[in-house]
């Protein structure tokens, strides 16, 4: 696959309400992210982070608003089409349970216009699984190896970008630990534009070039790791930065036998 | 082999045939209607409730009241068709089929909508998420994780439709149902034993074959799939093997029979007689009183036996009560006008309705007529067969007399001459040409008022054969032809419960006995 640089993504004024407007899962939001970029969106529950994510690949329409990829509005493309060129990986992973895993990769070729080559050995090779597993069942896989097939498919679009919904929160830590620099490796080895949904600010911290902070809705905090653990990310992004570097000082006693 | 036991045996493969082609297209109706309504029940809520909540509605509703209620619904659709010339036949396959299509839809609807919302909503985001149509999430996601549930539900369906198809004998489509009534009839247990016992086999087999493509689908198995799919259509196009070899079926006679012993026997006599002219014939028998007419002028069968009462005050819908030979005049020119049917004239003998008490019964009540019985009727019991009690006759006949019994029961004709000589009931509404009456030693109440209207047996023939020679003249033999005593004799045969005979044993001693050469 050769060497690209994923397009930016643009967020004009969205907003989406479930009520009618009563309430707001993502408030009125302006937002532009550069291409190539690895973003983390980080916030709690009910942050509004998913939904905001969604909007992108229009498994949310908003309420308000609109969002544009490299230029291009995405309301004014027809949604099948949009996703087949985005890639979508999700916590619950949602492999196809009656299709092999090389079936599985190659869905979006299949369903789309161009039945391209058998991309299937390449793919796998790129997260890190061997061959053999192509012809088994994702029920024959444990939960690291149907994500890495997950991504794997996602990849099988060609896509410039890619959105990641807690894409690692079901995974026991190593494995978790092992996909996350995985993927960051081949984020920067695609040239892909990242957004990546998580609730773990550390996560986020070893990952991304750049980091949001949601809260009820809107984006409270906006910045680079590095200026996040400086303390730059406003009150609520301390909070949540609190907890990992509470842990580490932690470890840090234990380790020293205090 | 037991003589029983193959007679009954030799009638399995043609109803089976049709029972096959009957069930095979109700349940390919089913589907139909089923698979799709499951896919927008499933995407939208308030279709899924209506659509589930309409099925289970008709679920409710017996099998034989269901096909019973699609006689007058097609005859109402046909007077609203009417004008544009467009006749649906409302009897015989297409009131089977729509019944029991209607009866499949529920259990495949409801599995069929249970399979697809209940696949894991991380797969559903899934084929969202790759971009996949609702076409492709249709056909590549939703129709194969849901399959192993929906073909439970059509197993299900199969099952019921098969077992359901038996009660299509009495809307007039022959199915292995003819057998079970004709055998509950007659009480000849072999018969009703080897066509429950036939319905049963083909049940299983159906549900063994698509169990069989059920698990291909488990396992991806599309050996399994095929081999399951290729015995089912086998077993279809063999089902259709009798149309092809019968060629054209102009010279096939439909004869109709009613639901008892002497309609079974007059049947085969025709039968006998028309097969001795060189036609071919079928039979269809436990037709019910209201449809057999209309299957006749509809063309549904070819000939029957009727009785000039039932078409009096059922059909024509007459209540006055003329002497015979003018009851028969205006019947005549009543059926040639409105159906161009014929009639073609009387075999012989009247099968009235008789009002029977046991000899002790009449004794002690001094009864002698129907009269005396409606003096002490508030504190009887009446027996009556499945029909009578709403019939018009009853109430000419009830309020002729001012009779008001404390119960009335409904029996079928064996179980009711059982009921009169046990005692659950004081009185019956017997058959005048019933062996069972002198068998049994009732005594018959006179009708000094003449309330009871004349049954005097008529051949009845479909319009489509009232100008054809051959066919009148083989039957014309049998006009005038069977006094009373004979018949009962005859009826007697078949209905005693010791040394019993078949309908076709009965008529062939008929023959004899009444010098009537087929």
């Amino acid at each position: 696959m050769e060497r690209k640089n994923g397009p930016a993504v643009r967020f004009d004024g969205i907003a989406k309400s479930f009520d009618d407007g009563a309430s707001f899962a993502v408030a009125a939001l302006d937002l532009e992210i550069a291409g190539g970029l690895f973003v983390a969106l980080v916030g709690e529950s009910g942050s509004g982070k998913s939904t905001l994510l969604k909007t992108i690949n229009r498994l949310v329409e908003p309420s308000a608003g609109s969002v544009s990829i490299g230029g291009e509005p995405v309301d004014g493309q027809d949604p099948a089409d949009l996703r087949r060129h985005i890639g979508y990986v999700f916590q619950n992973i949602g492999l196809f349970p009656h299709m092999t895993v090389a079936e599985n990769i190659m869905i979006i070729p299949r369903i789309g216009v161009n039945e391209t080559v058998n991309q299937v050995p390449e793919l796998l090779d790129l997260v890190g699984l061997p061959e053999e597993v192509a012809d088994r069942l994702p029920s024959e896989l444990s939960g690291g190896q149907q994500q890495r097939v997950g991504v794997a498919r996602a990849l099988a679009g060609e896509p410039g970008l890619m959105l990641m919904d807690e894409p690692f929160g079901a995974l026991d830590p190593v494995t978790r630990d092992q996909l996350g620099e995985a993927y960051r490796a081949l984020h920067d080895e695609l040239g892909l534009t990242t957004i990546m949904v998580t609730h773990d600010m550390a996560e986020a911290l070893l990952i991304a070039d750049r980091i949001l902070v949601m809260s009820a809705g809107r984006i409270v905090a906006d910045c680079s790791p590095q200026a996040l653990l400086a303390g730059e990310g406003g009150e609520e992004a301390s909070a949540l930065i609190a907890v990992p570097k509470g842990q580490m000082a932690k470890l840090r006693r234990l380790e020293e036998g205090a | 082999m037991n003589p029983r036991l193959q007679e009954a045996l030799e009638q399995v493969p043609l109803l089976l045939a049709d029972h096959v082609l009957l069930s095979a297209a109700a349940l390919l109706l089913g589907l139909a209607v089923a698979l799709p309504l499951a896919v927008g029940a499933s995407r939208n809520l308030r279709l899924r409730r209506i659509a589930l909540g309409a099925a289970s509605l008709v679920q409710t509703i017996p099998g034989l009241a269901l096909l019973a209620l699609f006689y007058p619904l097609l005859l109402a659709l046909n007077s609203l068709f009417a004008p544009v010339g467009l006749a649906l036949p409302a009897l015989g396959f297409l009131p089977a089929l729509l019944a029991l299509a209607l009866y499949a839809v529920l259990p495949i609807l409801r599995n069929a909508v249970t399979g697809i919302v209940g696949i894991d909503p991380a797969i559903i985001e899934a084929a969202d998420g790759v971009g996949m149509t609702r076409r492709q999430k249709l056909r590549l996601v939703e129709a194969p994780l849901a399959a192993p549930v929906v073909m439970a539900g059509i197993r299900t369906a199969t099952v019921w439709t098969i077992g359901a198809a038996t009660l299509s004998t009495t809307v007039g489509q022959s199915s292995l149902g003819d057998m079970i009534f004709a055998g509950l009839q007659t009480q000849n247990w072999t018969l009703v034993l080897v066509g429950c016992l036939a319905a049963a086999a083909l049940a299983l087999t159906a549900d063994a074959l698509l169990g069989l493509i059920e698990a291909g689908i488990a396992q991806r198995s599309r050996w399994r799939i095929g081999g399951g799919l290729i015995a089912l259509a086998a077993g279809v196009v063999l089902a259709l093997a009798p149309f092809a070899a019968s060629g054209s079926r102009d010279d096939v006679v439909t004869i109709g029979a009613k639901g008892f012993s002497e309609q079974y026997i007059l049947a085969r006599l025709i039968g006998n007689r028309l097969e001795a002219a060189g036609y071919t014939v079928r039979y269809r028998d436990g037709l019910g009183s209201a449809v057999a007419f209309e299957a006749l002028a509809s063309g549904d069968v070819d000939v029957y036996v009727e009785y000039t009462g039932t078409l009096w005050t059922n059909a024509m819908r007459r209540t006055d009560n003329p002497p015979r030979d003018e009851m028969l005049a205006e019947l005549s020119d009543w059926a040639a006008d409105t159906r161009g049917a014929l009639l073609l004239g009387r075999l012989g003998f009247e099968n009235t309705y008789a009002f029977a008490v046991t000899q002790e019964t009449a004794r002690r009540y001094e009864m002698e007529s129907l009269g005396d019985l409606a003096a002490v009727a508030p504190r009887l019991t009446m027996g009556t067969d499945v029909e009578f009690l709403n019939r018009p006759e009853w109430a000419t006949i009830r309020d002729a007399y001012g009779l008001a019994f404390e119960d009335a029961q409904s029996y079928q004709p064996t179980f009711m001459y059982r009921a009169v000589e046990s005692g659950r009931a004081d009185v019956i509404t017997a058959f005048s040409s019933d062996g069972r009456i002198a068998a049994s030693n009732l005594f018959v109440l006179t009708d000094p008022r003449g309330a009871i209207p004349n049954y005097d047996a008529v051949l009845m023939v479909a319009p489509g054969r009232v100008g054809e020679d051959r066919f009148i003249a083989a039957l014309e033999p049998l006009l005038d032809a069977i006094p009373v005593e004979a018949m009962r004799e005859a009826n007697y045969m078949v209905d005693r419960d010791a040394d019993k005979a078949s309908p076709a044993e009965a008529a062939a001693w008929l023959e004899r006995e009444t010098g009537i050469v087929p």
